[in-house]
């Protein structure tokens, strides 16, 4: 195998394929990127056994076809120190021969392994096939990903359930995900093909890859899955991952109906002065005690060792005609939800210890659910 | 050298062997015999004790008191520890050392009764008894002498025949300065002994002695000490604070301490729990997944009917394995949120196994709550689980109806042992 590529358009794909790699791999052969060159392609593969990225970049000059695999993260970096507008050679002469990396003066000698020990992800029959404006995938896994738990004894709780649904009478593609403490649930309307579509557990690892992969394009990604297998084809990239094999909670029970404190408060307020009045906590947790009365919000905390903090929202930021309450929640769990919330932050209510229901005033097809603490 | 018959519980005046008032020879003298307070008390053989206690035939014979054809031994007579048997040791083992022994199955309300009834002789002595398990426990005598009007050593003597009269059974008292020398005494002189170390020998008594004397210097510790050089205390124990941290570690320091025979432990009389736990040995080794989670239910549910009885809550579990080759292996998850319900330990534990189980033959199972939470705040659900409530109600209901009806009258399918 040898080809030449631009360093730009080598490094764009490594950086792509290379972060699903495991720093630390008990089976060297995951260390590596497969490397397959021909007819002016080249295409890269990695995979961990559970996630699969494949990527086709073209414009390759392939002087003769063949395989072979490198390590991915040493590749990675030695691309990257590159000068910028190098042109890279890659020449591996077959079997155990090192693979010789030129460019301008600089050259290396990187160790293989054999093509044959590199696993690859059979697919399966992916049966179910729908597409996603890549805008609308971002909002699906940015407004439900912070709530993804990390605890292994409910390890179906490790990721993003995605389901077909009704919603008021409308269907929907919706994603969940919930570690207990707080739940976000996220609908965007129901893409072609989506109807049948088994509801499945997409893995966080999975997740993160996607959002970085969809981060650089406007366009439609496809989608392509089974019950225990899922594909996105994000341009030239292909993500392939297993899902999880669990059950998702019935989430649907503890989403409240019947709460009718209704708060309005403007997000950039309330957001800044939930972080402000948190730092005084010494605890982990940094609970957030909320006073409400007639259009007045008391945000409060305190610190056995280091004293206590407030600050007042009243007037023009804050909307409320119910009854007085107060209730307690984890700082960093109000702002994970603000952060996904552009102006306005409707909290309802039922009473200082139920689950609190949390909307963007301006977008209804977003819902997170926040347990309270005891303050 | 002050000295005390153990008999009548007079004071012996010094050079006479036997007590002039009563004739015994058995008598305890040291220096400091009416200034230490510290006693470990320990019941000699205890349950194997009992069984001779309610079946005088047996008086000449050797006794094993334990479990089934593949438990271990819970413990034997001192007639069967003449032919090496000890207790924790596999049955079969010890039938092999012992094979004319009188093997009888554990009894633990009888035990447990008896137990009682000692501890009850105890608390009569001081408020400050620390039981440590079911046959042994530490008290502080300490500023008792003017109720008692006799000094702690006459006290213990006194308390040691009344044991002998009342329950049947005879003990074996340490008396020392501290915790630490009350145990290492009290397992000088067995059975029926009485073994005073002062405070002030302590530290010569113990600088001959092999590093494994001290409790918590098990086999891996030992041959770690052993690898730096360390095999009798008195090389520990002439460790500075800061050689011993550098040498062993954090808990280097506290070695060395306790090899001089120092332990500032107070005798607590509220003990807390720290851990909860069931097991099983299973009559033949078992490998097979379901027919290792039938014994895991039973042991879940054991294990939340005790923390039950406690008043405690589970904030995660240990699974516990024992090989066909006696090779330990333990495994821990943590718990979203405590519970004290069977279910939730079993979900928690059965990935463990499932783990765990890859062929090899095991011969226990056991299941042990660790970290324990108070049980307040148990099993109320959270948003992934809002059927925590029910699960709670519905086990309350089994355990209600077995209360009425019997352990059998309502059993999970999951308990049941898998069809041959």
């Amino acid at each position: 195998m040898k080809f030449t590529v631009e360093r730009a358009i080598l490094l764009k794909a490594l950086a792509h394929v290379q972060s699903v790699v495991e720093r630390r791999n008990t089976i060297p052969i995951l260390a590596n990127v497969l490397l397959s060159a021909g007819d002016g392609i080249l295409k890269l593969t990695a995979t961990d056994m559970e996630i699969a990225v494949v990527e086709e970049v073209p414009g390759v000059q392939v002087a003769r076809p063949g395989r072979t695999t490198a390590p991915a993260a040493t590749l990675y970096e030695i691309v990257r120190k590159l000068p910028d507008g190098a042109k890279v050679e890659l020449d591996h002469a077959g079997g155990d021969a090192a693979l010789k990396l030129r460019a301008g003066r600089f050259n290396t000698d990187l160790s293989v392994l054999p093509v044959e020990d590199f696993p690859s992800m059979t697919e399966g029959k992916l049966p179910h096939g729908f597409s996603l404006p890549a805008g609308q995938l971002r909002e699906l896994v940015d407004r439900t990903r912070f709530a993804i738990s990390t605890e292994e004894t409910r390890y179906y709780l490790n990721g993003i359930y995605l389901h077909a649904t009704e919603s008021d009478g409308v269907q929907v593609l919706r994603a969940v995900a919930t570690d207990g403490h707080r739940l976000a649930r996220v609908e965007e309307p129901l893409p072609d093909g989506a109807a049948g579509i088994p509801g499945v557990i997409i893995p966080r690892k999975t997740v993160n890859e996607l959002r970085k992969l969809a981060e650089e394009t406007q366009d439609e990604i496809a989608i392509r899955l089974s019950d225990t297998k899922i594909r996105f084809d994000i341009g030239a990239v292909q993500l392939t991952s297993k899902l999880i094999d669990g059950t998702f909670p019935e989430y649907e029970r503890v989403i409240p109906r019947g709460n009718d404190k209704v708060l309005r408060v403007s997000k950039k307020e309330f957001a800044e002065a939930v972080g402000r009045v948190a730092a005084i906590s010494s605890e982990r947790s940094r609970p957030v005690k909320l006073s409400l009365d007639r259009n007045h919000l008391l945000l409060s905390a305190s610190s056995a060792e280091q004293g206590q903090a407030q600050e007042e929202l009243d007037g023009e930021v804050v909307q409320y005609d119910s009854s007085p309450l107060e209730i307690g929640f984890q700082a960093r769990y109000l702002n994970d939800i603000t952060d996904q919330i552009t102006e306005s932050v409707e909290f309802r209510f039922a009473d200082g210890s139920a689950p609190t229901v949390v909307t963007d005033a301006a977008k209804p097809e977003a819902l997170y659910v926040l347990m309270p603490m005891r303050v | 050298m002050p000295a005390l018959c153990r008999d009548c519980f007079r004071e012996v005046p010094e050079a006479r062997a036997a007590c002039p008032a009563c004739g015994s020879r058995r008598l305890v003298r040291h220096a400091e015999l009416f200034s230490l307070t510290v006693a470990h008390i320990d019941c000699d053989a205890f349950y194997a004790s009992i069984e001779k206690r309610d079946r005088p035939e047996l008086l000449a014979l050797p006794v094993i008191v334990g479990g089934g054809k593949r438990g271990v031994v819970a413990a034997a007579c001192y007639i069967a520890r003449t032919r090496g048997v000890r207790s924790a040791m596999p049955m079969f083992k010890a039938l092999r050392l012992c094979p004319d022994a009188v093997v009888i199955k554990p009894d633990m309300a009888k035990y447990a009764a008896a137990a009682r009834q000692i501890r009850g002789l105890m608390e009569g002595l001081t408020p400050l008894v620390q039981p440590l398990s079911i046959d042994e426990a530490v008290l502080d005598l300490r500023g008792t002498a003017a109720l008692h009007r006799a000094p702690p050593a006459a006290v213990l003597a006194r308390f040691a025949r009344a044991v002998e009269r009342e329950v049947g059974v005879t003990v074996s008292i340490g008396l020392a300065a501290n915790r630490l020398m009350a145990k290492l005494a009290a397992e000088r002189d067995k059975p029926r002994g009485f073994a005073v170390i002062g405070a002030g020998e302590a530290p010569a008594w113990l600088a001959p002695q092999p590093v494994t004397l001290l409790p918590g210097v098990g086999p891996a510790l030992a041959r770690k000490l052993e690898a730096a050089g360390f095999t009798r205390l008195g090389q520990l124990a002439a460790l500075t604070p800061i050689e011993a941290a550098r040498r062993f570690g954090e808990d280097g320091p506290g070695l060395a301490a306790r090899a001089r025979g120092e332990d500032s432990r107070p005798v607590n009389p509220e003990r807390e729990t720290k851990s909860i736990s069931a097991e099983t040995t299973f009559d033949r080794d078992l490998a097979a997944i379901p027919d290792l989670e039938a014994p895991l239910w039973r042991m879940c549910e054991k294990l939340a009917r005790r923390l039950r009885e406690k008043e405690l809550a589970a904030a995660g579990v240990v699974l516990k394995l024992k090989t066909a080759g006696f090779a330990l292996r333990t495994r821990n998850a943590r718990l979203p949120s405590p519970t004290r319900l069977p279910e939730t330990l079993f979900a928690a534990a059965r990935p463990l196994l499932l783990r765990e189980a890859d062929g090899t033959p095991f011969r226990l199972i056991g299941i042990g709550a660790q970290p324990l939470a108070p049980a307040t705040g148990a099993d109320r659900g959270d948003l992934a689980d809002p059927e925590a409530p029910r699960r709670a109600a519905r086990w309350q209901a089994v355990e209600a109806l077995r209360a009425r009806f019997g352990e059998a009258a309502v059993v999970q399918g999951r308990g049941l042992k898998p069809r041959a």
